[in-house]
């Protein structure tokens, strides 16, 4: 008999757990599939939890397991559409750009526009110059961009494409107008990960705008601030603008991609929405100061615009109380404005909440695997909870990144038992959870598979959250994206307790309804 | 206010004359040749295809690497796919297309792991041969279980020279037969997915195929053998179809490749007859089979009823009477599902118009199962497809219908603007775009986390989701109250 019906149709979760699916599973595995012996899978399983496994584990010099990171490109697309009308142009293969778009629609669910060059064979042998005069011509003609801003694939990075000498031929071609806006950023995608191609898009546009400009007026007081590869950017940066309006700042964003990942359902496809204006890129080239709120998006931005005689300031994701702190201190250093009573008040009611919650997080240990500001930010919040970070990770973290780790620790007395791991993956991370667990673990979507293996129940922040929605719509910087974030761990760790507790007359001595 | 087909062959045409405006005069005469109205009688659908696309223009299509490791090889379970160069192409490919399998992931199944060999700036300066190697010993020291390795390359391999061939001898014979699997199948070769799919089904032939030992898995023969070819059980989908074949009597001895094991592959040349579900990426290999092991190949439709109940007669027609009278009784046997399913949802989705944008076989597979519902497929268009597909596809599309190949995101979005059909049914990339439009959408590769849609299991589940979609109250919010 079959177990679907019209009436009560059974989707692929329940499905295949019918007896007629799973006999027929039984069935393939015993005669075609030749699978290894089930006690030899246990062994094996049993062995990779160990800490033999995991110093071979460690070991490993050339293959990457679950990596952490994506490529270069990525960031400079996430870069790109952070600016009013513009669009992303990746020189090379056209399957790295269907992956990008596919990629962020997966996290923001939303559409990402970008187009690519389209290389092909013969464009490996004689270059692409000709994909980006047609390109070029097709997208300006076709999606009326005010910008184009062009990136690169490891494609054309590895046969040596000339992005300036190309986008200059273009236009003399008639591609594009002549003074048409396209900056440009070599991203190999063969070097460091989407945060270094995020650094190296936006310098590009930054140093669009201002390479030849001289005449630098700087206004007291206003600042740039620049957001970096963020999951949550939507959120994130929608409350970066209502905090720097109660703080009455002058400001702009560099490269503010709040609109365009959440833009409404009512009728109308908007292919581009909000992001900097040209005007606002040449305002802020006048500003006294720019502030990063991610030091490893932005080394080289910020490098840049130092040079240009501007104050620069790097903060790691401005998370919980001292984080958002040191951000509201460096906004009130370098404008001059009063931090207001209304953030004071908020920072006191996330401070009480704090205060309410302590007890949940005393002696918790946590896992946490991702960017390395995020990680940093994240570090520094669990610490001054009374957590403790006990296994820090990052694919992308550097060991500059390691020791900056590792001086959160060093200063708070419950980081005596916590270590960092720069420049490693996932399955480095599997090992690690099995020899020294943990109580919970924070980071992306690819996280569930460790929170299947391990058992340890897995927070989503990061990038990519593909199986969880709307997270991105909301902020987890500021006092109140702190508060976010408390909520998230809490209701985790009050849904586990309550989970373990909740067997009739076994566990439920403990199921409280006060906690 | 319905109009007739001649009205709709007006309308369609001015539409792709309105859309070509947009482009330079060099693009908008490539791009003619892509677009077209059908005419009922005509042999193919009076497109171009399979051709390289503009640069530019937002195509939606992948790469030959997409087609390689995403969709032939990834799914097979207990094999370790490397891929090979940068680390970006694994991991925006990582578990993205649901093939679903039953194995202990990690141990002795890897489907849902990204193994890359995250090449650094030395790798391309230097080559990576030598990292390769290492890496394969690697994977043989911690995935001790793994039945075999598929080195899937990424665009600078076959820039920089390697040779990843002599590589892969080199390891097979240090580990005693071992299966190992050089892919050329760089992004930048060929035009899309689809010379993907033909480079890993060479693959298989030349270092599964011709380097197996063929009694390396006991296996007796029946004269019911027959293997799946081309479904890689998303959502499920190739076992909602195993499971009819079984019912008719029939012994399914390989699945290629979802849920699939490399020991289903290699005996795949003992089967009596290849059912091949995806044409467009399988045929390949079949075609093979059929030259050198005398093995016929047979395509088959299991999406919707009327398709179902068609293939599995035809299935059954290479069979003797045993297997025909099953075939007869396994469609009476979900008569009473087909049945209520209809009852159901047929009266909530009569009419409604669809548009189509897919990849593989969908374009023109999944036709039938709206027509079972009462629904007509309006526009319809191949991400990589080749002619023998768009000849293929008149046998399902009526007069009037709009054809689009390789669209583009501009021609795209303004054929749905004008036609506003009721549903679309397309991509990841597509979907929040319709939406935004107040247009339902449906994602036609993932089955937008559903399925399965194969069978008759999943006719049921493909009929609740298009109705949740088309008639979800959403749609009827879109409209500020108080908005002109």
């Amino acid at each position: 008999m079959s177990s679907q019906s019209a009436d009560k149709l059974i989707d692929h979760e329940m499905l295949f757990r019918q007896p007629e699916y799973t006999s027929m599973f039984e069935n393939k595995q015993k005669n075609f599939e030749y699978k290894h012996p089930e006690e030899k899978i246990i062994e094996i399983q049993d062995w990779t939890k160990t800490k033999e496994y995991q110093e071979k584990n460690f070991a490993r010099k050339a293959l990457t397991v679950n990596p952490a990171k994506a490529c270069q490109p990525l960031g400079a697309v996430f870069a790109a559409v952070g600016f009013a009308k513009t669009l992303p142009f990746v020189h090379g293969s056209q399957g790295c750009v269907a992956y990008y778009r596919s990629h962020f629609s997966r996290h923001f669910k939303e559409p990402t526009s970008c187009v690519s060059s389209s290389m092909t064979e013969d464009a490996a042998v004689f270059g692409g110059m000709n994909n980006m005069i047609d390109g070029l011509a097709n997208a300006y003609n076709m999606y009326k961009p005010e910008m184009i801003a062009v990136s690169t694939t490891c494609m054309a990075e590895v046969i040596g494409d000339d992005l300036d000498g190309f986008i200059k031929n273009a236009k003399n071609k008639g591609s594009i107008p002549e003074d048409f806006d396209v900056p440009f950023a070599h991203t190999p995608a063969f070097v460091g990960s989407h945060i270094t191609g995020y650094d190296n898009a936006l310098r590009g546009i930054v140093q669009h705008f201002w390479d030849k400009r001289e005449d630098r007026q700087p206004v007291e007081g206003k600042i740039n601030f620049i957001g970096g590869f963020d999951g949550f950017t939507t959120g994130n940066l929608r409350e970066i603008k209502r905090i720097l309006g109660l703080m009455d700042a002058n400001y702009t964003i560099l490269g503010d991609t709040s609109d365009i990942w959440d833009t409404p359902t009512d009728g109308e496809y908007r292919m581009y929405d909000g992001g900097t204006t040209k005007e606002e890129m040449n305002d802020a080239y006048n500003a006294a100061a720019t502030i990063s709120f991610q030091e490893f998006c932005s080394e080289k931005t910020l490098k840049y615009i130092e040079s240009k005689g501007q104050k620069v300031v790097a903060l790691n994701q401005p998370m919980g109380v001292t984080g958002t702190d040191q951000f509201l201190m460096e906004v009130s250093r370098l404008t001059g404005k009063q931090i207001p009573e209304a953030l004071t008040k908020e920072r006191g009611r996330l401070v009480d909440a704090i205060a309410d919650s302590q007890a949940m997080f005393h002696g918790k240990k946590f896992a946490l695997y991702g960017d390395p500001d995020l990680m940093l930010g994240l570090t520094q919040f669990l610490l001054e909870l009374g957590a403790e970070p006990t296994t820090v990770l990052s694919t992308n973290g550097d060991d500059i990144w390691a020791k900056k780790v590792q001086a959160l620790f060093d200063a708070s007395p419950f980081g005596k038992d916590c270590k960092v791991y720069p420049k490693k993956d996932m399955w480095h991370l599997r090992s690690l959870l099995f020899t020294e667990p943990v109580d919970y673990l924070i980071g992306n979507t690819h996280g569930k598979y460790l929170e299947r293996d391990c058992g340890v129940p897995l927070i989503r922040l990061g990038f990519p959250i593909f199986d969880r929605h709307h997270y991105h719509r909301f902020p987890i910087w500021g006092y109140e994206g702190a508060m976010r974030v408390l909520v998230m761990i809490l209701d985790e760790m009050f849904e586990r307790l309550d989970q373990s507790t909740i067997i009739t007359a076994k566990t439920d001595i403990s199921y409280d309804i006060v906690r | 206010m319905s109009l007739t087909a001649e009205d709709t062959k007006a309308r369609n045409k001015k539409l792709i004359e309105e859309v070509l405006k947009v482009y330079p005069e060099k693009a908008a005469k490539r791009r003619a040749k892509h677009l077209n109205v059908h005419e009922e009688g005509k042999s193919d659908c009076g497109v171009k295809s399979n051709i390289k696309s503009l640069p530019g223009v937002m195509t939606i299509r992948g790469c030959a690497y997409a087609g390689s490791k995403g969709v032939v090889w990834g799914p097979i379970k207990d094999m370790i796919h490397i891929s090979h160069g940068p680390v970006g192409c694994g991991q925006y490919s990582w578990s993205t297309r649901r093939n679903y399998y039953i194995g202990t992931t990690g141990i002795d199944a890897f489907g849902t792991m990204q193994f890359t060999s995250d090449f650094q700036e030395k790798d391309i300066v230097f080559g990576g041969d030598k990292k390769l190697e290492k890496l394969l010993d690697e994977v043989q020291e911690l995935f001790p279980l793994n039945k075999g390795i598929s080195i899937q390359s990424e665009c600078p391999i076959g820039l920089i020279g390697d040779d990843i061939e002599a590589v892969a001898k080199k390891k097979t014979k240090e580990y005693e037969g071992k299966t190992i699997v050089p892919v050329r199948c760089e992004g930048f070769r060929g035009v899309s997915q689809s010379l993907g799919h033909h480079i890993a089904n060479d693959m298989i032939r030349d270092w599964v195929f011709d380097k197996t030992d063929s009694n390396k898995n006991t296996f007796e023969a029946t004269p019911y053998d027959v293997a799946i070819i081309g479904d890689y059980n998303i959502g499920g989908d190739a076992w909602s179809s195993r499971i009819l074949l079984e019912e008719m009597g029939l012994r399914v001895i390989a699945q290629w490749s979802g849920d699939g094991t490399i020991a289903e592959i290699e005996n795949t040349p003992k089967a009596k007859l290849n059912v091949l579900h995806c044409y467009r990426s399988m045929n390949y290999i079949s075609r093979h089979m059929e030259e050198k092991y005398g093995t016929p190949w047979v395509e088959y439709n299991f999406f919707g009823p009327s398709k179902i109940e068609a293939s599995l007669r035809e299935i059954a027609s290479h069979f003797d009477d045993k297997i025909k009278e099953n075939a007869e009784k396994v469609i009476a046997k979900y008569k009473p599902l087909v049945q209520g399913v209809i009852d159901r949802f047929k009266p909530r989705l009569e009419g409604k118009k669809v548009m189509l944008y897919v990849g593989g076989l969908r374009p023109r597979h999944v036709i039938g199962a709206y027509e079972d519902l009462g629904m007509e497929v309006v526009g319809t268009g191949y991400e990589f497809g080749h002619n023998d597909d768009y000849q293929r596809t008149t046998d399902y599309i009526k007069d009037s219908t709009l054809v689009y190949d390789d669209v583009t995101g501009y021609e795209f979005e303004k054929f749905v603007d004008k036609i506003q059909p009721d549903l679309v049914g397309s991509g990841i990339k597509e979907k929040y775009v319709f939406q935004k439009m107040g247009v339902p959408f449906r994602q036609m590769h993932s089955w937008d986390y559903s399925g399965p849609y194969h069978g008759y299991d999943g006719f049921a589940v493909f009929a609740r989701d298009m109705d949740m979609a088309i008639n979800s109250p959403v749609w009827s919010l879109t409209k500020a109250p108080w908005a002109k």
